[in-house]
């Protein structure tokens, strides 16, 4: 067991955990955040992407001790007052079905649209479905998810 | 804008689900809750010696360790195939015995022998790994050669030479004449690619026992909970039906596999009664690939004769079906009555035969996956119309115009009686989006640049709307396939709409709201759509085969008309005005012709306070309908896609994807385009990177994602989809059905364009690099 104490979206929190712990369990089991979801157990589908210190992580491949001391953003923490410009981009073009692997795609978007931002590149199409390749999704065929992306690349 | 019929309007039930707030099984966490872990077959095909159980029973947090003997000494019963079949020769099929967990013998790598029950997950898999079970190997058979061979091992006692049936539809010996007196004759082997559903959401359940009540309650991932407690109850006595309530929540994508019940779920409530912990079992992805049901798995010859100008006299289709270890839930239907019957495609085809031999082999079950059967069949014929044309020299787009229904109703030799439809509508609508006129300049460009550029059709139809009940029982299905709805209208005028359909992704929420706004006029906030809870929803049959739209939103429809019915009658008492003077419409029951009218919220209170209503008449405002289909229905569409094959690698690029579809009416848009997007990615994977790869013991090779190629975001290209649509005759919406249609038309017309593209027809999915250069190889050589 080891101590660890982190922010989780905008919130202090401290926590007993085994050392094999990962973050996304602490996230999920402990802190009882349902939003991350897992999809795979060999760091393929992207389900699990949280943001660690403004970066997007694969909590699944991360153990919850190496997260001491960051600060986590996950799918419910996102928003500041209503949606984000990339929740709300999902809604309007139909981004989603099921839904699973949606907090995923929002928050590889979110950093996809920060990167890139940040040095001074376009994220066009092609972009942006390369960027999606750790992210896996079942049901849209993608087309709508790279609308959204798209669309919120300009929102944001 | 309206929110009715046809309005692209956004989904309601996104909100929840783009802010974390989804609620799926694995989310939730009961009171007093333990975990199961599986102790699984490592082997293909073993007999189970004995088990020592005794090092996992002395483990930290472990409550039980159960084994298949204690499962069937409780009456457990075994899992069963719902649809006979019946074979050429009169006799039924051979269905194997199943258990929940194995008893004397494991029939493929993942069969489940011993259940472990923990406090924690970790503990629960830490003493499954301490189950010790001694196993004598037998030979396997992992695909269907090996399992068809003479001296093949003997999977299941009952079914010799492992053939589960062998049957047929059509006439034989009319077609055989047909084609042997044929101008020309197009023969094929093709191979319909073994595949894994992967629904992002892994399978899921959680099981809870209430001693006091003896009561029992199932969350689960599954697409159709009240079949899941018929099934559980009438067939598996796991508890009886009206103890049992099963909650399929939020559920994170199906395409059939969530159909099913499978031995988890009994282990699970079985397990919850014997322990008294409610206890929660989540699949991780290995144990899906090795445990959800796969999709396809046929080897078909198929002939198919032409007469000198070109017209189809006889169609000739000899399939074998790989069925896995077990016969699952619909398996038996799905390459008969699904796939067979889809044989005559989009063309007039006097003479049908088709014969097709189920086996079992030592592989995971095989069962319905999006489209089921169709896509089977769609392959053979699109595949078969193609290289018919090449041979014959002629244009493809015009050997299937010259062959093209056009008349309606068309009752075709193997069952189906399409009632609608405009084929060459729908062709025009795709060669035009698709510049087809423009494509030889497109690849001399591509050959300027060293790349060889082709262009493939499918003209796909399909069956949806699973179906007329008295038909499918007389065809052999063990149960009804009609849905049920419940409306309620609410004092307060709001509407709750209770549904048997399941929404996994398809915007029930959205869609079956718009049909109640269009109906009557009411926001569409102020319509709630409730489905997944056995508890609350009377009877459903569940979602699968596109019936939502043509089945479940029918049974909505007859609901409504009750409603209505009643509706009008209140407002003619209550407006002193006759019933065929009161009209519906924005949200007010308004008396023609007058300026009277009472808000939809009026209505409600009357019927509620039941303080005015006319005589003889019940209180409340709450109808239910049944709904059984007259007909299945028929979405037909063109689909092309245009490629660019590399010479060097063999690696393809699409670079256009063309659908034109015939939904009949369409209720959203957007959310219809949303379904045939997903589908076509599907069918892409399926045409370009999936395969489930079994060695030859039957290990599977392919049980990840890093070994089995799932479509990512550049895999596949935009889509344009395009809507000619005829209407439906058969239901009162019109609707035709739109879940799979994007994962049946697609495959062939990406392999027709990559044929067309190399030169070469002998080709099978999924296209890779290495096969499509094998494949240019082999041309160059045979042009030399
Ligand atoms: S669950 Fe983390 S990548 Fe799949
Ligand atoms: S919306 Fe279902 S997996 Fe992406």
């Amino acid at each position: 067991m080891t101590s660890i104490s982190m922010t989780v979206n905008g919130k202090a929190v401290t926590a007993d955990v085994e050392d094999r712990t990962l973050l996304v369990d602490y996230i999920r089991e402990s802190l009882r955040l349902t939003g991350t979801h897992v999809g795979c157990d060999t760091s393929q589908c992207g389900a699990c992407v949280v943001h660690v210190d403004g970066k997007a992580v694969k909590s699944c491949t991360m153990l919850a001790a190496a997260a001491a001391g960051s600060e986590v953003t996950t799918i419910e923490g996102v928003a500041n007052g209503d949606l984000h410009p990339m929740q709300k981009a999902f809604n309007d073009n139909h981004g989603l079905q099921c839904g699973f692997c949606t907090p995923g795609m929002i928050m590889s978007g979110i950093d996809m649209v920060n990167r890139y931002k940040a040095e001074g590149k376009t994220l066009d199409e092609a972009a942006i479905r390369a960027e999606l390749e750790g992210n896996i999704c079942r049901c849209t065929g993608y087309h709508n998810i790279v609308k959204s992306i798209s669309q919120a690349a300009g929102e944001m | 804008m309206s929110e009715g019929i046809g309005a692209p309007v956004k989904r309601k039930e996104d909100k929840r689900f783009i802010t974390g707030a989804g609620r799926y099984t694995d989310d939730i966490k009961l009171e007093n809750q333990a975990y199961a872990a599986f102790v699984r077959s490592p082997h293909a095909h073993a007999n189970v010696k004995s088990i020592d159980k005794s090092a996992a029973e002395g483990m930290d947090g472990v409550l039980a360790v159960l084994d298949g003997k204690q499962l069937t000494g409780d009456g457990i019963g075994n899992i069963i195939c719902g649809w006979a079949i019946t074979s050429k020769d009169g006799s039924p099929m051979n269905m194997g015995a199943w258990s929940a967990l194995a008893t004397d013998k494991v029939r493929y790598v993942g069969d489940a022998v011993v259940a472990v029950i923990a406090e924690t997950k970790a503990q629960a898999k830490e003493a499954a790994e301490a189950v010790v079970v001694e196993y004598e190997e037998l030979p396997a058979a992992a695909h269907i050669d090996a399992a068809l061979a003479g001296g093949a091992p003997q999977i299941h006692d009952n079914a010799p030479g492992n053939v589960i049936y062998d049957w047929e539809i059509g006439e034989k010996d009319p077609t055989e004449a047909a084609i042997a007196g044929a101008a020309h004759v197009t023969e094929m082997d093709i191979t319909n690619n073994r595949l894994s559903p992967n629904a992002m959401e892994p399978r899921s359940a959680i099981t809870k026992y209430d001693a006091a009540e003896d009561h029992y309650t199932l969350y689960t991932t599954s697409q159709n909970p009240h079949v899941a407690r018929l099934v559980l109850s009438a067939f598996y006595a796991v508890a009886p039906e009206h103890k049992l309530r099963v909650i399929a929540p939020d559920v994170g994508g199906g395409f059939g596999s969530k159909i099913y019940i499978y031995p988890e779920e009994i282990v699970c409530l079985w397990a919850a009664m014997k322990t008294k912990r409610s206890i929660k079992w989540t699949a991780d992805r290995t144990e899906a690939f090795l445990t959800d049901a796969h999709g396809r798995d046929h080897v078909t010859t198929a002939k198919m004769g032409f007469d000198a100008s070109g017209n189809i006299v006889g169609f000739h289709v000899s399939t074998k079906a790989n069925f896995g270890a077990y016969m699952s839930l619909f398996s038996s239907a799905v390459p008969t009555y699904l796939y067979a019957t889809l044989l005559s495609g989009t063309y007039n085809i006097p003479n049908i035969y088709c014969e097709v031999l189920a086996c079992y082999t030592n592989t995971v079950p095989i069962d319905a996956y999006r489209g089921a059967g169709r896509p089977e069949a769609s392959y053979v014929v699109e595949r078969m119309m193609e290289t018919a044309a090449r041979e014959m020299g002629k244009d493809p787009a015009e050997l299937r115009r010259q062959n093209f229904i056009n008349e309606f109703p068309h009752q075709t030799p193997v069952i189906m009686n399409y009632d609608s439809g405009d084929f060459e509508g729908n062709m025009n609508q795709a060669m035009e989006a698709a510049d087809w006129a423009g494509f030889e300049a497109r690849k001399a460009e591509s050959a300027a640049h060293g790349k060889l550029r082709g262009i493939g059709m499918a003209c796909y139809i399909e069956a949806c709307g699973i179906a007329p009940s008295a038909a499918v029982g007389s065809l052999g299905a063990g149960v009804g396939l009609w849905e049920s709805a419940e409306v309620r209208v609410n004092p307060v005028g709001t509407i709750e709409i209770l549904t048997g359909s399941h929404s996994h992704g398809q915007g029930h929420e959205t869609t079956f709201a718009q049909v109640v706004a269009d109906r009557f006029g009411v926001p569409l906030d102020s319509v709630q759509i409730v489905h997944g809870d056995t508890d609350k929803v009377q009877f459903g049959m569940g979602t699968y085969g596109s019936r939502s739209g043509p089945v479940g939103m029918s049974a909505i429809v007859k609901a409504l008309d009750k409603v209505e019915a009643k509706v009008k009658k209140i407002g003619a008492h209550l407006l002193e005005v006759t019933e065929a003077d009161i009209t519906i419409e924005d949200g007010q029951v308004k008396a023609q012709g007058t300026n009277k009218a009472l808000g939809w919220h009026e209505i409600g209170l009357a019927a509620y306070t039941a303080h005015n209503l006319p005589p003889d008449m019940e209180p409340g405002l709450k109808e239910g309908a049944f709904y059984d289909p007259l007909n299945f229905t028929f979405p037909m569409g063109c689909f092309i896609c245009e490629v660019e094959v590399d010479p060097e690698t063999g690696k393809t690029e699409i670079l256009k994807f063309v659908a034109s579809d015939d939904f009949g009416v369409i209720i959203n848009p957007m959310i219809v385009e949303g379904q045939v997007h997903g589908g076509i990615a599907q069918g892409v994977g399926q045409a370009l990177l999936e395969e489930v790869v079994y060695d030859e013991s039957g290990q599977q090779l392919s049980a990840s994602y890093m070994d089995y190629t799932m479509p990512r975001a550049d895999d596949v290209p935009s889509y344009d989809v395009l809507h000619h649509n005829t209407k439906c005759t058969t239901n009162p919406l019109g609707i035709k059905g739109c879940g799979e249609a994007g994962a049946i038309g697609s495959p062939p017309a990406v392999i027709n364009a990559i044929t067309n593209a190399i030169g070469n027809n002998d080709l099978s999915m999924p296209a890779t690099p290495s096969k499509v250069w094998a494949a240019l190889g082999a041309a160059k050589i045979a042009a030399e």
